[in-house]
């Protein structure tokens, strides 16, 4: 398998009508795709990491600090919607999924490539908006990203933007996730039968599920709510017969299963680190295979857990109690399985193996506290405190974000075709590592002690907890410079990479560093089962 | 070797059509959302609802029933039509397509001023006066219809998009995806209507 | 492609089109016909049976769906299934709140 040398060296390189910027800007090659969603995946992270510091900044001593009370309510909902529906739910999916899917199943691109491109463009519209809407009519909206009735049909800030953006961006998810679910359909490499696919794809597709299903519902919710504040339709509104608890169920019927397409393709990427890095068979691939799918259909029935406090029925409350729960096994499923992968494996504990451990440890920290939420006693302990935003600290950060560090240490040579410095990526790891937990620790046990969620101010008994927490903040904003540093840097400059650094068995590593424009030479055909690790033959071909 | 930006154009009809049937999830989803904003207020308030169902035109309704039923007709014959190389039958099963959605949506405007003329839209001193279940019905209906509406005009752009391909040759009987998948879209915004019809009509 | 299915090309009829057209009209028709006939709380569950039985044959015979491979069959129905437990499960709410 060689690059034929032909069709201007790789897809970096390539030149086709259109040079430079334009030449991305038009680009349907789903590898351009990935990196420019996440060029501005980075973009959109520094501004809503920069308005998270912010928000530490505030809160390292009660009252006003740096900013008034409308201020602080104007900025953790803009870093909600950002972060949730720019970065999180996009994230690995369009970045790493656009990139490697079609290459690890074996494929040239994916079923619909210009509108892949189309997907970006949506996007970026969407993102923009959500930014603008910051900065025109009746100021930044204090919603929350939650964007509750009656507030937000009340509010007198530029909503209706923030609304708008969100439902641009849905557009943009559904139409990757329905790209993807046709590219594994139609577009598997001849022998790749639905079980010799490897698991990031599987992942992949139990998440582009979702995408498609859930996403609609948030598209029309948020239509009802333009409808309560410009036409007074009345669906949410009490005083016209509506129910506001009625927007909270849509609203998460949606928002809990988009939780699954934040953390599922997360999940994915680890299942492929394990092996390569332990140069082991994943352990149990068709339980992890179908626990995806699982996690999907479940997760679609726990969205009720969002809401115990709100006088919903108690046969509700049990019942969405109870799939909450249930819905966890699955995760531990894999949990176990990704240990048992690497037990009796020759473990090279590179940047992306230290950080794929990482994201099992504070993801596990973020689902067992959830877990301590879902109970439906602790729940009126817990819910609307820091103790909540900590654990979705632990699993989306934690976990999803963890996860993105992790894919991008892994598949950095195969996409630019340099090796960065592990040593600085092991620093910036221990760095980001400490911070983080510095970061969000505290806010578990100061929840517990009664802290509230999106409160400007605070009784001083806090302050330590909050104290520490901005230390951390900045620790780990130490920690992402270093990392963004070492990457950039030896994105030009680093050693040249060979095709396959890391010993890894799926197709990605088979093709040079970077790929050509279309990924193969020839299609393979595969014979042999995902994840054989015989040394040279790989019994494909 | 294909030296282009993009790909090697592969034609697979299959998948193509499973892309437009995973569309039409989406959409059934999204009216699903306002069918469950439907059932949850028809529960509460459903002595309302009985009544305010009669202040809609049952005979327009049903006359639009049976306009979107043919229109789905017509539009499956017009694919068969291609299927089958005749290009004129096609392209005039595809007209009265759109003549027929035309008319459903010409009634649709003369139900809507109807009801602006008595002041019956959502949020105006008539309406909010009214029961609340009446509130909610009248903001269902509005929003129901309208985002049906919505829905077929751009079908009827779809499938004019359609009659100049099939005219032009690029739609033939080899290559039928794009007539195809229209139908399908056309179905869905029958299909939605089928479930309207009896919420909104015949709720008396 | 994964599957060289080669497409059966089925051509559906015009003649069965007409009859389905038919069958759509009578069933139109009953449901009128019964919200005339009050059955009270009934009625709502008939219309909706009937529009049931519309959407069936909309979707079998016009969207071609009776000649399509079994899994876009099951994932129709799948999806069909997915929202109405949605519905029940908001109503495990609303009804017994």
């Amino acid at each position: 398998m060689d690059n034929t040398g032909n069709i201007q060296d790789n897809y970096l390189k390539y030149r086709g009508r259109f040079k430079g910027l334009m030449g991305w800007l038009t680009s349907t090659d789903h590898k351009r795709i990935g990196l420019m969603y996440m060029y501005a995946i980075m973009v959109f992270f520094i501004i809503a990491a920069f308005l998270g510091l912010l928000m530490r900044i505030e809160k390292i001593a009660p009252g006003q600090t740096i900013m008034d009370a409308q201020t602080y309510n104007g900025v953790f909902t803009i870093h909600g919607i950002i972060m949730i529906f720019i970065i999180v739910i996009p994230g690995l999916a369009a970045v790493f999924g656009n990139f490697f899917l079609p290459i690890m199943i074996g494929a040239k691109d994916v079923a619909f490539p210009r509108l892949n491109l189309f997907s970006w463009y949506i996007y970026i519209a969407g993102a923009i908006m959500g930014v603008l809407s910051q900065f025109i009519g009746g100021g930044s909206p204090d919603t929350g990203w939650t964007f509750y009735v009656p507030y937000s049909a009340e509010s007198s800030t530029n909503v209706m933007f923030a609304l708008l953006a969100a439902f641009v961006l849905g557009f943009s998810s559904i139409l990757t996730g329905l790209n993807f679910i046709v590219t594994i359909h139609r577009m598997r490499a001849p022998g790749m039968t639905w079980f010799k696919m490897p698991l990031f794809p599987w992942s992949l597709y139990a998440t582009a599920w979702i995408q498609v299903l859930a996403t609609p519902i948030i598209g029309i919710t948020l239509l009802m709510v333009i409808a309560e504040r410009t036409l007074n339709i009345g669906f949410f509104d009490p005083a016209l017969g509506g129910d506001p608890l009625l927007f909270q169920h849509l609203f998460w019927i949606y928002s809990h299963p988009a939780v699954y397409v934040m953390i599922l393709p997360a999940m994915g990427v680890v299942t492929e680190i394990f092996p390569t890095f332990s140069q082991k068979p994943v352990f149990g691939y068709g339980a992890i295979a179908i626990s995806s799918l699982a996690i999907a259909l479940v997760g679609y029935f726990v969205w009720g857990h969002h809401m115990f406090t709100t006088g919903i029925s108690y046969w509700s409350r049990w019942f969405f109690s109870f799939l909450t729960f249930i819905v966890a096994v699955p995760s531990a499923i894999k949990v176990f399985n990704w240990i048992s992968t690497m037990y009796g494996g020759s473990i090279d504990l590179k940047p992306p193996l230290l950080y794929a451990i990482s994201f099992i440890f504070l993801f596990m920290i973020g689902g067992f506290t959830g877990l301590t939420i879902g109970a439906l006693a602790t729940n009126v302990q817990t819910h609307d405190t820091t103790f909540v935003v900590a654990h979705f600290h632990y699993i989306i950060f934690g976990g999803m974000g963890f996860a993105f560090f992790a894919a991008i240490h892994y598949w950095f040579p195969k996409i630019y075709g340099r090796m960065y410095s592990n040593r600085l990526a092991n620093i910036a790891w221990g760095i980001l590592f400490v911070g983080f937990n510095l970061l969000y620790f505290p806010l578990f046990v100061i929840g517990i002690q009664g802290m509230p969620r999106r409160y400007f101010d605070y009784l001083p008994q806090f302050q330590t907890g909050h104290v520490i927490s901005t230390i951390g903040a900045f620790i780990l904003i130490a920690g992402l410079s270093l990392m963004l540093y070492n990457l950039i840097y030896h994105r030009r400059k680093g050693e040249v990479a060979t095709a396959n650094p890391w010993k890894g068995v799926t197709l990605e590593w088979l093709i040079p560093s970077p790929p050509p424009l279309e990924n193969f030479d020839q299609i393979p055909v595969i014979t042999a089962k995902p994840y054989t690790f015989e040394p040279a033959e790989e019994a494909k071909q | 070797m294909n030296t282009t930006a993009t790909h090697s154009e592969h034609y697979d009809p299959e998948g193509s059509k499973i892309g437009m049937w995973l569309f039409l999830f989406t959409e059934l989803f999204l009216f699903g959302g306002l069918f469950l904003v439907y059932a949850v207020f028809r529960n509460k308030y459903s002595a309302d609802f009985h009544h305010v169902a009669h202040e809609l035109n049952a005979f327009i309704g049903t006359f639009n029933t049976v306009v979107l039923l043919v229109s789905s007709m017509t539009v499956a014959m017009s694919i068969t039509a291609v299927q089958k190389n005749n290009k004129r039958l096609a392209i005039n099963l595809l007209l009265i397509t759109i003549m027929l959605a035309l008319v459903f949506m010409v009634n649709k405007y003369f139900e809507w001023s109807y009801k602006f003329e008595y002041k019956l839209y959502p949020g105006s001193p008539v309406v909010m006066n009214l029961p609340q279940g009446e509130i909610l019905f009248y903001g269902l209906y509005y929003m129901m219809t309208g985002l049906h509406a919505l829905h077929v005009l751009i079908g009827i752009v779809l499938l004019t998009i359609n009659i100049f391909k099939v005219r032009s040759g690029k739609v033939n009987a080899e290559r039928y995806s794009l007539i195809e998948n229209s139908g399908l879209y056309w179905h869905l915004v029958d299909l939605i209507w089928i479930f309207l019809f009896p919420l909104l009509y015949l709720a008396t | 492609m994964i599957v060289m299915e080669e497409k059966e090309k089925h051509i559906t009829s015009y003649g069965l089109f007409a009859k389905v057209l038919v069958a759509l009209l009578i069933l139109t028709t009953i449901s009128v016909l019964i919200t005339e006939i009050h059955f009270g709380a009934f009625s709502v569950a008939v219309a909706l049976s009937v529009a049931c039985i519309k959407v069936a044959l909309v979707l079998i015979y016009f969207m071609h769906l009776k000649w399509e491979n079994t899994f876009l069959r099951l994932m129709v129905a799948g999806v069909f299934v997915l929202f109405a437990l949605v519905v029940v499960f908001t109503f495990i709410d609303y009804l017994l709140r």
